[in-house]
C-alpha cells in the first residue's frame, strides 16, 4: 500500500460568509508530483495553507503524515515556499548562504559560526540546485529564477520529504522554467521528495507532473495520467459522496 | 568636556542607547513597521507626563504605557487584519490625545526635556534603568538572532519551522516599547524613532549580508550619538536633534558616496 503523505477528508473552508472550498476530499501519496491548477481567487492558496497547517478548517480533517496538521509538529518533514517569499524587499540586505542556512536557525546565536558538516551541507545543497556560486551574492540581486532554486534550496537542509510550493514560477523567463522544472524532476525522482506546486500555467504544468488538482467553484476536481484508475482507487477509500470529477477543460 | 560628571552619564547613556536603538529599528525596517517606533514615543510621552502628575518616576511610567501600547496594536492587528495601519492610528492618536490631556493638568514643566532630549537631568535612577534593561534587551537580541532573521524573512515558514511567532512578536513588541521608554530621556521621544531608523537606512545602502547590516547600524548609531553628544556640548544645543541630524548627516554621506561609485 502506498504512504499516504497527506490527507483531506471533507473538508471546507469560508472567508466570513464566502465558502471557497466546499466539502473538498483529496490525498497525496508518497513520491507523487502533484499541481494544483485554478483561476484567481480559487482558492489555490488556501487549499496549500491548509494543508500544511497555516490555517485550519472550518471542518472535516486534514492529516500529514497520518497526523492531524492541528497536532503536527515534525515541521522538518516538510518544506514551504509561499508566495511572500518573491515579493519580499529587493533590499533585504541578506546572502544566499545566510538564507539557506536560514533552517539550521536553532544550532546558533548572533555570535556562533557554522560546524564544518553544516558548511559542506549547506554546500552540497547549493551544489544540488546549482546556485553554488552565488553563495555570498545578496539575494535581492538574483533573478527570479535563481531566487527560487535559493527557496528550494532553504528547504532541502532539513531533508525534507514534502515540499509545497506556491506559484513559483510567476514571472520568470520560460529557459529559467524549464531548467527548475528538471530540478524538481531530480528531487522527486532522485532524492523521492513529494512535490506540491501551484501554477496558473495548465499547459506546462499538465506535461510536468502525475496529478492535477483543479479547484473551480470551491470543489477539487482530480486528474490523473490514469483517470479510470485513480478514480476508482479514490472510491474505494472515500465511497460514492467524494467530491472527485473527472471532466476535460 | 568629560571632566563633567553630566557627560560622563550622558556618554554611558547615549551609547547604551546607541546600541539598542538600531538593532531594535533594523528589525522594524525590515519587517515594514518602522512607524511603530513614532507610534510609541507618542504613548510614551503620555506616560512621562502622568508620571510627573502623579509623581512617580516618569520612566517607570512610561514603560508601562508603551507596553501596554504595544500589546495592544497586536491585539488590534487582528482585529483589522486587512488594514493593520489603522491599528498604529489608533493607538498614536490615543498617545497624542491623552499626553496633551495630562500635560494641560499641570505640574508638568519637565516634559520639554522628555520631548527633545536632555543632559542636564540625566541621574544615576536613569543610567540604572538604561543599562540593566539595554543588556537585557540586547542579549535577547543575540540569542534570538536566527529566530528574528527567519521571522523578518519570512513569517509563514518561519512557523512551520516551528518558531514561537506569537510569542516572539509579542516580546519583540514588549522591546520596542522597552527601547523607546528608556531611550526618550536623553534623544526625546520625538526623535527616538529617527534614531532607530536613520542608521538602518545608512546601512542598508552598503550592507552585504544581514549581520553586517545589524553591525553597520550600531555603528553608525554609535557614531551619531558621539558626534550629536559633543556638538550638544560645545555648541549648546539640543542633544536629541544633534544626534538625529548627526545621523541624517552619515545617511546622507553614504546617499552621496554610493551614488559616486555607480
Amino acid at each position: 500500500m502506498e504512504e499516504q503523505i497527506v490527507s483531506v477528508e471533507n473538508a471546507s473552508f469560508s472567508y466570513g460568509t464566502n465558502t471557497v472550498l466546499d466539502n473538498v476530499s483529496l490525498k497525496i501519496n508518497k513520491g507523487d508530483f502533484v499541481g494544483i491548477i485554478g483561476h484567481n481567487g480559487s482558492a489555490k492558496s488556501t487549499l496549500l495553507k491548509l494543508m500544511v497547517g497555516l490555517l485550519k478548517p472550518d471542518k472535516g480533517t486534514i492529516k500529514l503524515f497520518g497526523t492531524s496538521v492541528e497536532k503536527f509538529k515534525d515541521y522538518k518533514k516538510i518544506g514551504y515556499i509561499s508566495q511572500n517569499v518573491r515579493d519580499f524587499n529587493q533590499m533585504f540586505p541578506a546572502t544566499v548562504e545566510e538564507v539557506v542556512s536560514i533552517n539550521l536557525y536553532h544550532k546558533r546565536n548572533l555570535f556562533t559560526r557554522f560546524r564544518n558538516k553544516d558548511n559542506e551541507k549547506i554546500e552540497k545543497i547549493l551544489e544540488i540546485v546549482e546556485m553554488d556560486k552565488f553563495k555570498t551574492s545578496k539575494i535581492g540581486n538574483l533573478s527570479g529564477g535563481q531566487k527560487q532554486r535559493v527557496f528550494i534550496a532553504r528547504s532541502l537542509v532539513n531533508n525534507p520529504k514534502i515540499l509545497f510550493m506556491d506559484e513559483p514560477l510567476v514571472g520568470i523567463d520560460l529557459e529559467s522554467q524549464n531548467k527548475f522544472y528538471d530540478l524538481l524532476s531530480k528531487l522527486n525522482n532522485e532524492y523521492n521528495i513529494t512535490l506540491v506546486m501551484i501554477s496558473h500555467d495548465v499547459g506546462v504544468i499538465s506535461k510536468k507532473v502525475d496529478k492535477i488538482f483543479c479547484l473551480t467553484d470551491g470543489k477539487v476536481y482530480v486528474h490523473d495520467k490514469n483517470n479510470d484508475v485513480y478514480i476508482n482507487r479514490l472510491k474505494d477509500i472515500y465511497g460514492e459522496d467524494v467530491n472527485m470529477l473527472f471532466h476535460k477543460h | 568636556m568629560l571632566s563633567y560628571e553630566f557627560m560622563r552619564k550622558s556618554f554611558i547613556m547615549g551609547v547604551m542607547i546607541a546600541l539598542i536603538a538600531p538593532t531594535i529599528g533594523y528589525f522594524l525596517v525590515l519587517r515594514r513597521q518602522s512607524v511603530i517606533g513614532d507610534t510609541l514615543s507618542h504613548v510614551a510621552l503620555s506616560g512621562a507626563a502622568f508620571g510627573m502628575i502623579t509623581q512617580i518616576y516618569p520612566v517607570y511610567t512610561a514603560i508601562i504605557f508603551s507596553i501596554t501600547a504595544a500589546l495592544g496594536i497586536e491585539g488590534l492587528r487582528k482585529k483589522y487584519e486587512n488594514y493593520a495601519e489603522i491599528s498604529l492610528s489608533i493607538v498614536l492618536s490615543t498617545g497624542v490625545g491623552l499626553a496633551s490631556v495630562l500635560i494641560s493638568l499641570g505640574n508638568t514643566q519637565g516634559i520639554l526635556s522628555y520631548l527633545f532630549g536632555s543632559l542636564a537631568f540625566v541621574t544615576n535612577q536613569d543610567i540604572i534603568m538604561v543599562v540593566g534593561l539595554g543588556v537585557i534587551i540586547l542579549a535577547t537580541i543575540v540569542f534570538l538572532y536566527d529566530d528574528m532573521f527567519y521571522i523578518t524573512f519570512d513569517e509563514e515558514s518561519a512557523y512551520l519551522a516551528g518558531i514561537s511567532n506569537k510569542l516572539i512578536n509579542i516580546y519583540f513588541s514588549i522591546l520596542v516599547a522597552l527601547t523607546v521608554a528608556i531611550s526618550m530621556r536623553i534623544v526625546g521621544v520625538l526623535l527616538i524613532s529617527s534614531l532607530m531608523v536613520l542608521p538602518v537606512a545608512a546601512s542598508l545602502l552598503i550592507a552585504k549580508s544581514f549581520k553586517s547590516g545589524l553591525m553597520y547600524s550600531i555603528m553608525f548609531g554609535i557614531m551619531s550619538v558621539i558626534i550629536g553628544l559633543i556638538l550638544s556640548f560645545y555648541l549648546d544645543l539640543a542633544p536629541g536633534g544633534t544626534i538625529v541630524l548627526s545621523a541624517l548627516l552619515i545617511l546622507i554621506i553614504i546617499i552621496i558616496v554610493e551614488s559616486i561609485k555607480k
